[in-house]
Formats: structure tokens, sequence, C-alpha cells
């Protein structure tokens, strides 16, 4: 990563990679064995409609519970081997589902219906794309949206996953696009992509506008502000204001699931090696991470350090079986030898944290409110909640302050607090 | 499983621009050098066992308070040596022993450690050891009575001095050059204005001090006097002469600029700048004192944590009072 300069007249610039041009990813085999995961907790009492040893084809809807509408797609086919929960970060606990695959064979509920592009089949086939297609987002009522923003750049350093489905599957993403203006309400699609790559994508059905090339312009909140003016309001989410922010790889999904007739089921990832260098890797969703490790020959080590996500906002895991989601944009791994401590310094006031701040947030005078615990007054008087978590105040501070993952966890806490106030009240 | 390999996790960012708060120091000590080292030339031995003494005891005494409130050691860090060489570079050469070891108590004690060390300091360390020495041995800053028994190729007397007491006509007889060179008497650190200028661009140009409080502060200094001299010709000195005379250039990328008593904010720090320069020439022209950069800097200083409330918007904040 980059160091401080020597010239440091104003704050460090930290400037997103551009893809090298002609990049393909290495294409990572299908696992033997594979996770997927559902984002709700494990329930022992809730009959889950399918148990150990069910047969599973590629493409087959899973749902967990009958109450539910939530599903899965399965990315491939086999026998199930457990399904037990699994605990992830800030206490949140999934159901991961293994798989023990064997030959592919293609579920074929999806290519009966998807003839029909409706609104209907993206909801009730393709929750679960490459990507993260936010479908509870622009398809609630509730939320009234009017502006699809899709992002051609990825919101993290180093990773070029997006960069090089807009490269290289544009045709996808068309086909996309078509369908997101299909939704009623739906009267505005943009297209964010970098600055210096502004060449012609000719008719596509969006407006194309450029972002910046410095981190963190690819936040949600600021592309939003960059390229529709609008500012999220601090607390909030885009949905609120009527936006919703969908990446290029979602888009190209559900773009290629109706012109292939096939619910696409292959995740491109970035993979960061120990050296920082980024090499693009196509593997199936449910894949352990540790299998594409193998597959690329990277070692890891007892006190190193795995991280879905880039350097500045990724999200470190605690074991080599967790599996590649749909929003797995990047995986990272970094040698124990290069992980720094943080300190236990107070914060010297020098000023560098206000300077590089996207949010103009009083970082300093927070952190001290923040260290004694004074959540709430650090919400109403110092911007708590105008953070978007890009971490650029850890990556300066000088007296290398967890400030960022103070941040985190005043946010958790003060959700805790309110949430067990609103059941009291 | 206890022979799994663990990983560790930890929350975002996982990297660091390699900051460290010794460089800082260490950067501000080396910018400080220069303008020392000429102070140690022009003065001699007394100057340097000052220079010694101040920033050893400061070291110690800081060490002894990390013993006596069982805090971790924080002599590492090299603050407390830049507070012992500032302190150092404000003393007239001639300062007794004791006199420096009570400043760097003062100052390491009083000025920073009873708020709980580094970053909660509500002045600048330094000056207030210095201040309170000013208020109770007086006689020890008076730099013409230290600095008699020298012998100098230049005009001996204290430029400011000279200038409250004799009037305009006696700063004819010091050259603008000269004293940009270092010809002129003054505290150890003082004197040198152009090793100071250029230190302070250093720190300027690596990031290590807020270019705006010292451009602001020179300005409004150069502003307020032009505006005396102006008002006045045969009784105030023009701009130039306070630039390049007593502590103006120290207190501008030194004194002024210490990261936990000035504001961060860009707004603030040119009010708090402009606040310093102008104080420092309605004390000098108007009060008692010969300089005022101390109390001028330290009267600032108080209205830190006010001005630094000025700020820009946070994003997506609603104003909820409107």
């Amino acid at each position: 990563m980059k160091k401080r300069p020597f010239i440091c007249l104003s704050e460090p610039h930290l400037e997103y990679d551009v893809i090298e041009p002609g990049c393909k990813p290495n294409v990572i085999p299908v696992p033997r064995k594979a996770v997927l995961f559902f984002d709700k907790t494990y329930d022992k009492k809730g009959a889950p409609l399918f148990k150990e040893g069910d047969r599973v084809k590629t493409g087959q809807k899973l749902i967990l519970y009958a109450d539910s509408e939530e599903y899965i797609i399965s990315t491939v086919t086999g026998t199930i081997s457990s399904v037990s929960p699994y605990a992830g970060d800030f206490g949140k606990f999934y159901t991961s589902v293994q798989i023990d695959v064997s030959e592919d064979e293609a579920d074929d509920a999806f290519e009966k219906v998807s003839a029909e592009q409706s609104i209907e089949t993206v909801r009730n086939y393709l929750s679960y794309l490459p990507g993260n297609l936010p479908i509870k987002s622009f398809l609630d009522p509730g939320n009234k949206i009017d502006t699809i923003v899709i992002t051609g750049v990825d919101s993290d350093l180093l990773v070029v996953t997006s960069q090089y489905i807009v490269n290289s599957k544009m045709e996808h993403i068309i086909k996309g696009i078509k369908i997101l203006r299909s939704i009623p309400g739906i009267n505005n699609i943009v297209l964010a992509v970098r600055r210096d790559s502004l060449h012609g994508y000719g008719n596509i059905g969006a407006e194309v506008k450029n972002i910046s090339t410095r981190y963190p312009s690819a936040f949600r909140q600021l592309v939003i502000k960059e390229s529709l003016g609008r500012e999220v309001p601090a607390g909030k989410k885009p949905e609120d204001i009527g936006t919703c922010v969908i990446n290029a790889e979602a888009v190209a999904s559900l773009g290629a699931a109706f012109l292939n007739n096939r619910i696409p089921t292959d995740k491109i990832i970035t993979l960061i090696n120990k050296d920082g260098a980024g090499k693009l890797v196509s593997a199936r969703m449910g894949t352990p991470i540790g299998d594409i490790l193998k597959a690329l020959n990277i070692t890891l080590n007892h006190g190193d350090r795995l991280i879905l996500g880039g350097p500045m906002a990724g999200s470190p895991v605690y074991s080599e079986d967790y599996p590649v989601l749909p929003d797995t944009d990047a995986i990272m791994v970094q040698d124990k030898n290069y992980i720094q401590p943080f300190s236990d310094y107070p914060c010297i006031n020098c000023g560098d944290c206000i300077r590089i701040c996207p949010a103009n947030i009083p970082v300093n005078m927070l952190i001290r409110y923040l260290e004694a615990k004074m959540y709430q007054q650090a919400a109403d008087e110092y911007d708590l909640y105008s953070c978007i978590e890009c971490g650029l105040c850890s990556y300066v501070c000088v007296s290398r302050m967890p400030i960022s993952q103070y941040i985190r966890l005043a946010k958790y806490e003060l959700a805790g607090i309110n949430t067990a106030e609103a059941a009291n009240a | 499983m206890p022979n799994q390999k663990k990983l560790i996790v930890s929350h975002a960012p996982f990297c660091h621009d390699g900051s460290k708060i010794s460089t800082r120091s260490n950067s501000i000590m080396l910018a400080a050098l220069p303008a020392v080292l000429h102070g140690c030339y022009l003065y001699g031995l007394p100057a340097v066992g000052v220079v010694a003494l101040s920033i050893s005891t400061a070291i110690i005494w800081e060490y002894l308070i990390n013993l006596l409130t069982k805090r971790p050691a924080t002599i590492g860090d090299g603050n407390a040596a830049v507070i012992g060489m500032m302190v150092a570079m404000l003393f007239p050469a001639t300062t007794p022993w004791w006199a420096v070891i009570t400043g760097t108590f003062v100052a390491i004690v009083v000025g920073k450690q009873i708020y709980g060390g580094i970053g909660g300091n509500p002045f600048n360390p330094a000056l207030i050891g210095i201040a309170i020495l000013m208020l109770s041995w007086n006689n020890i800053f008076d730099i013409d009575q230290a600095l008699l028994n020298y012998e100098f190729n230049f005009t001996a007397a204290y430029p400011l001095v000279a200038l409250k007491h004799y009037g305009v006509s006696s700063v004819d007889s010091f050259n603008l050059a000269g004293l940009l060179m270092g010809n002129q008497t003054g505290s150890i650190g003082s004197g040198f204005g152009l090793a100071l200028a250029l230190g302070g661009l250093y720190l300027i140009i690596r990031g290590f001090i807020r270019w705006e409080i010292s451009l602001s502060f020179l300005a409004a200094l150069l502003i307020t006097s032009l505006i005396f001299q102006l008002y006045d010709t045969g009784k105030y000195a023009g701009p130039l002469f306070h630039l390049l005379t007593g502590n103006t250039l120290l207190g501008a990328f030194f004194l002024a600029t210490e990261d936990s008593s000035s504001p961060v904010n860009f707004i603030p720090m040119i009010i708090y700048g402009a606040g310093t320069g102008l104080m420092v020439m309605l004390i000098r022209n108007i009060g008692g004192h010969a300089d005022g950069v101390i109390f001028a800097i330290l009267l600032m200083n108080l209205t830190n944590p006010l001005i630094d409330k000025i700020r820009p918007k946070a994003m997506g904040k609603v104003n909820s009072h409107a």
C-alpha cells in the first residue's frame, strides 16, 4: 500500500487501480464440496424444507423455511451433506448449507419461465446472482425507487472486478438495463464509470456519468452525490431518497440470465495476493476460499489475514472454509509480517484525518467521545452517522488509532441501544 | 481443533500509511536544529549547556511522570524532546541551570502531563514553562543583561527592547539582511531568521505543521505592523523589522503550530493564526512587553476549542434546529 509521501502539502491521494487491458480471469474448477449461505439464523425448530441427503441441481431454488419468501439458488449439483449455523461478523448468524458436489446437471425451472421477461420472474428466481442484485431494495414499492445507479468502479482499492465486467460484458449489462427499465417507477438509470475511461459506450439505455478516480469516490453515497447531485442524509440508506445502487456485475448477471436462459453461477473475483498484486479469477459461487487459494498456489499461514473485499473496507474471515458469496468482489490475503498493530496512543490533534475525511466529519473530536464511550453525544454533536466507513482516518492516523473501527463499534452499540429502547417503549 | 491454523481478524482498514509520531518529532527537531546550532555558535558553550540540559531534563521529567502514574513510557515518541528543545530555544544563553530544570518541569508536568500527556494539553507546553518563568524571574529573560559579557561584531542591543525604549531611530542601527542572517542578540533559537524560515518551510512541505497557521500568523503580523507604521512612522517600526526580530519566526513555525493547542479546521486555523499575529503586534506596540509572541500564542491557545467549532457541514447532515 501507498506510504505517506515525503512531500505532503495536502492529504495523500489514493487512486483506484486501472484494470490491465485484455486481462482474463483464471477459471477455478468446480469444488468437490460447496457451501451456500442463507442470510438467516438457523432455526432448529422451524423445519427446513430440505435436509441432509437431499439431491439438488445447478440452478435449483432452495427455500429454507416455508413461511419465508427468501431463497437461494444452488450453484452446483450434488447431495446436501449438512445444514448448520455459521457465526459471522458483529454477532450475525447465517445458515450454512454444505453440498457434496457431483456432475453438473441443470435445473430447468428458470428456463421454462425465462421467455417471459417479467418482474415476477426476476423476483422469483434472480435474487441470488453474482454481484448480489438487491431485489428487495428496488422491487419493494415502499422504497419508491425512481433512480438506479450502476457502479462500474469497485468501491475499494486494488479491486477491479466491476471494471472487468464493464469492459468485457457490455452486452449483458445492456440487456440488464433493459430489464431494469421495465420496472414500474424507474425513470432514470445511470452507469457510473471511471473519469478516464469515458470512451464511446454507444446507446446502452442508460446515462453514462463519470466519477473521480480517487478513493473513496466509488462509495455508494459519494457516487450518488457525484453523479446525481443528491445527498444521502446521515444515517439513511440510498433507498430512502429513492435511489438504488447496483454494481455492474449484478446487472450483467441479470442480463446474462435472460440472454442464456440460465441463472449465472460464476462470480468474478479480484484476488489480491500477499504482494498486493491483483489477479482476476472466475469461481463458482459456493466455492470455499481455501480451494481458490489452493488452485492458485497461494499459501495461507498461521497468523495471516484473509479478507473479503479490499484493503480499506473489506471484512476479515476466520476460516478458509468461507465460501464465495454473491457479493464477494475480492479476496485479499495479507502476510502476518505486513499486519501492523494499532496503538493505544491518544489523538495528538494533527488534523490529518480532518483533511482526508470525504464526509467532513470532525474526526478529532469524534474520536475523543468514542474513546470515552459517549456514543450518543458522538452521534448528536459530532456527525457519527455521516461516516461512510471508507477507513481513510485509520489509514492516515499518526497515532495509529483504530478510528474507523471505533466508529463501527459505536454504530453497532447505538443500534443495540436503540433496539432495546424501542422494545421497552 | 487445537492445531488448526488461526487467522488474524480485525476490522477494516487493513493498511496504514506508515506515519509515526516519532518521525514527526524528529522532523521538527531537525528543522529547528540549524537555528539552535547558530545559537550555540554565537553564544558558545553556555548555550550548548542550556540546550543539552533542557532536552535531557524534559525527557527525564516525562519518564518520571510515566513511572509515577504507572503508565507506559512515552519518551520514545520524541515529543518531550521537542518540548525541551523549544524551551531551550526560548532561553537566553546564560540562563542558570536551576531555571532550565524548573522551566522543563513546568513545561512537561504542568504544561502537558497533568492533562493526560500528548494530545491533551490545551496550551503549548513549552510556552507554559517559559511564561511561568517570565512571571517568576523576569530578569532571566532580560536579553541585554543576560548577554552583558559577550562581544559581538554587530549591534549588541536586543532589537525589540531598543525599539521599545529608544524609539524608531534606534532601529536604524540594524540592517534587515543582518537580522535575517542571525546578526542579532536574542534567545538561543530565535535569532537566525533564515534558518527558522527554511525549517518551517521544510515542515510545511513534509505536512508536519499546518501552513494555514504559519502563513496567517505572518500575514496578520505584517499587515498590523504596516498599519501601525502608516499611522505614525515616527513611533512604530516597519513590518519587516518585526518579522525578523524577537520570537516572530520561531513562534510562527514552531510554537503556534503545536498540534494539540491549535485548531485543525481551515477557517479556525486562519482565525487562530491571524489572531496571534495581531496580538503580537498589539503587545509589542501598545503593551508592556518588548516581545509579545509567547503571551499572544498562549492567549490564542485559550480560544482554540471555541473557534475550532467553526467547521464545514458534514456530509448528509440534516439541520434539525431549523
